[in-house]
């Protein structure tokens, strides 16, 4: 019995991880057709940011006090982050290769590779300042009045937003790297993000240790679906992104804006990858590679789960995760220690963690032959589907 | 002669003529180590024309390809390894000793025969690439899907390899260039000429196989597989088995590049089988122009030589290059390089500098001296 809990606690954390970072993913793909391959990459600029987040609080002396809760001012900081790169690319290279998703699929790789280079070559605390630049240059128009906006003065005034936002990038990137000297020098190498001291060790529950960390994004990611879910199900522009969703011509006759439809929805599971990249930096250290170690797991999720269905996404998390620790960490002979002996040497064959991937793919390839469009396919009449 | 008649056949027969030059003149011009290099990229230029025909032609991305080179590889190396390792202790190679193994492995057993070694090295990664192919395309899995799938198979395939060093040395990989292959080490610099020379034959062997498959019928039910496969399919066809097919055949093809590729670079190992390296593959592809052939070869040889000499020189910028040519090609040239010319690029790009003012829209007329047109 506790064996079995124990598993399942496993599995549910490392299933919670790949749903954070795969929500976002699936809802992209479902409204656009697109998978992002740089999704790995805003999550390792989540991960970046928790990093940095935890230097500014240790640095920085009127937010020492506040040291223990950085965790959760890391998890907005990543999602802004995420999002505004992921907005940005979403408006200069996703936005043009509309209706093509495979071309898409390797300009997304392209930036994938442009934004692992950049972690690599650009010191941390300029790369800050460069997003904060984005993130006030694409974001101050919305809230200045749109009858500003129009004509040669609202040129002007988009200008010098731009020239605002990049004096204040420029001016964070400077006093950054006057503050916390790690920062100041770009560096390849991995860095590491320590646990404020309340969430080290664990909470024992029925004789087994609970770790916190794992706990807390199990929190992270709970919280982060069920946001999701009501922001989907209960607001207005929750209801355009379902609509878009299920039929984007019709949708676009009725009278929704399916441009800022797609900027939202990109720019929402983007911050979701940030968010994912919290997760991350809080189960190893964190280097430009980061990503990649999860982004299989993720399209993994998306082609089990279908898409335009949360619920889909979120079972298949937890299945893969739950199976990946059974099968992985060898759990399954322990609990069955007198099972058949071929099936005990092909289960122990497969008992690590890489080997284990090679049978859940192989589980999903065998449960494609069933059912090919995932666990939850979308009801349509269309001949392609 | 009909087939020089035309403008493409010109840029054609340009290409191959500066082609066929260039591998002549090569071993004669250039040092050894940029003779293996060039060696190297015209194997990598098959499996380019694989990538083409599944991708350029049928319209499924693959991006784990490396799956099959890497799967030539290893066929090629285990020969090799098994070919030299009479004076090894029980008669197995070296590697086997450092697990405490001491039976081979029984798959490594029809290796020690020459001709189902070569057999194998393509006809393996054919009927894995056609397994895996058939269970994928029998449910209708196409796109982004089919895309994300073959990329999960390559992690897969990866994994496995990686963590077999009882099996096959695991993450260290095979080495061959220190095995024997007719009494020479395969790693000297008269066995690296004849490597040169058989990929160069092999890569032009290949070209006229692939322009085999694509001339006829064969060819326009890939191409309309690759626009419109609902209404190939309610013409009567089954896409499935022509999908497969040449899915698989992309394998084989693969699985000769990937042979040919580590004689020549001295080692397998499961780094073939990265992510970054197969979508590198489809990258060739596209700059070089995808649905034409001669632009798989061009783009594969073309891109690798600037890999090398940029990452020689400035190496942290190659990432940002490549990235940049990643996004580059998809949005401003579809089409690759050679299509770009095919459909008139430099013209009109002389156009818009302002060059070459006149463009031509219409059939010019004749006129005479007075600017009339002659009937």
């Amino acid at each position: 019995m506790q064996l079995i809990l124990e598993s399942l606690f496993n599995g549910v954390a490392i299933g919670s991880v790949l749903l954070v970072a795969a929500l976002g993913l699936a809802i992209v793909f479902g409204l656009m057709g697109v998978i992002n391959l740089a999704h790995g990459e805003l999550m390792m600029l989540g991960a970046y940011s928790t990093y940095i987040t935890q230097l500014i609080f240790k640095q920085v002396s009127f937010l020492k006090p506040f040291y223990d809760s950085y965790v959760i001012v890391a998890i907005g900081i990543a999602f802004l982050v995420s999002g505004t790169v992921g907005i940005l690319l979403e408006r200069t290279v996703i936005r043009r290769l509309y209706g093509s998703p495979l071309e898409t699929l390797l300009a997304t790789w392209g930036v994938s590779l442009i934004l692992q280079q950049f972690v690599r070559s650009v010191p941390l605390a300029y790369a800050s300042g460069l997003v904060i630049a984005l993130f006030f240059g694409l974001f101050t128009p919305l809230f200045i009045s749109d009858d500003l906006l129009h004509g040669a003065k609202g040129k002007l005034i988009r200008a010098c937003t731009w020239g605002f936002s990049a004096l204040l990038g420029v001016a964070t990137g400077g006093v950054l790297s006057s503050l916390v000297s790690k920062l100041s020098r770009a560096s390849a190498r991995n860095v590491d993000v320590t646990a404020p001291s309340w969430m080290r060790g664990g909470i024992d529950f029925v004789g087994i240790t609970f770790p916190k960390t794992r706990l807390l994004i199990i929190l992270i990611t709970l919280i982060s679906v069920l946001v999701v879910i009501f922001f989907l199900d209960k607001t207005a522009w929750g209801m355009r992104i379902r609509a878009v969703t299920q039929n984007r011509p019709m949708s676009d006759c009725l009278g929704i804006s399916t441009e800022t439809v797609d900027i939202i929805t990109f720019g929402i599971g983007s911050g979701l990858a940030g968010v994912a990249g919290v997760a991350v930096s809080l189960l190893g250290s964190v280097g430009p590679n980061v990503g990649g170690n999860y982004i299989v797991g993720c399209f993994m999720v998306v082609v089990l789960g279908g898409v335009g269905n949360l619920l889909g996404t979120i079972l298949a998390s937890f299945s893969i995760g739950i199976m990946t620790d059974l099968i992985g960490a060898g759990r399954l002979l322990t609990i069955w220690p007198d099972m058949p002996s071929p099936l005990y040497s092909t289960i122990d064959f497969f008992a690590t963690t890489s080997m284990a991937r090679v049978m859940i793919f192989a589980l999903i390839v065998i449960f494609l032959q069933f059912k090919p469009t995932g666990m939850f396919p979308q009801k349509g009449r269309m001949v392609e589907s | 002669m009909s087939i020089f008649s035309t403008k493409k056949s010109w840029i054609n027969l340009t290409i191959w003529v500066l082609l066929i030059a260039l591998i002549i003149a090569a071993p004669s011009v250039l040092p050894v180590f940029r003779l293996n290099l060039l060696g190297r990229y015209l194997s990598l230029a098959i499996v380019a024309l694989g990538v083409d025909l599944i991708w350029g032609f049928t319209g499924m991305l693959s991006l784990g390809q490396g799956i099959f080179f890497a799967l030539g590889g290893y066929c090629a190396a285990m020969f090799l390894q098994l070919n030299s390792a009479g004076e090894f202790p029980n008669g197995i190679p070296e590697f086997f000793g450092l697990y405490g193994v001491e039976k081979l492995p029984f798959f490594w057993e029809p290796f020690k025969s020459s001709i189902f070694t070569i057999i194998s090295i393509w006809l393996i990664p054919a009927i894995i690439a056609g397994l895996l192919g058939y269970l994928v395309f029998r449910n209708r899995i196409k796109g982004v899907y089919f895309s994300i799938l073959t990329q999960a198979a390559l992690l897969v395939f990866f994994n496995f390899f990686n963590g077999q060093q009882k099996l096959i040395n695991g993450t260290n990989g095979l080495k061959t260039d220190v095995t024997q292959l007719f009494g020479q080490m395969v790693g000297s610099e008269i066995m690296q000429r004849w490597f040169f020379w058989i990929s160069a034959v092999l890569v032009i062997l290949a070209w006229f196989f692939a322009r085999w498959i694509v001339r006829d019928r064969f060819g326009n039910i890939l191409i309309g597989i690759r626009d419109d496969e609902a209404r190939v399919r309610f013409t009567g066809y089954n896409p499935v088995i022509f999908k497969t097919i040449i899915f698989s055949i992309a394998g084989g093809l693969a699985g000769i590049s990937g042979a040919l590729y580590t004689v020549q670079s001295g080692i397998v190992s499961p780094q073939f089988m990265t992510v970054p390296f197969s979508i590198e593959m489809v990258i060739w592809v596209a700059v070089g122009g995808r649905g034409t052939l001669l632009g798989a070869i061009l783009g594969a040889v073309l891109i690798n030589y600037a890999k090398s000499l940029v990452s020689e020189a400035l190496p942290a910028s190659w990432m940002f290059i490549q990235g940049g040519l990643f996004i580059l090609v998809v949005t401003a040239l579809p089409e690759g390089v050679l299509g770009w010319i095919r459909k008139d690029g430099p013209k009109k790009l002389l156009f818009l500098l302002g060059i070459n003012k006149k463009l031509e829209t219409y059939p010019s007329l004749e006129v005479n001296e007075q600017g009339e047109v002659k009937s």
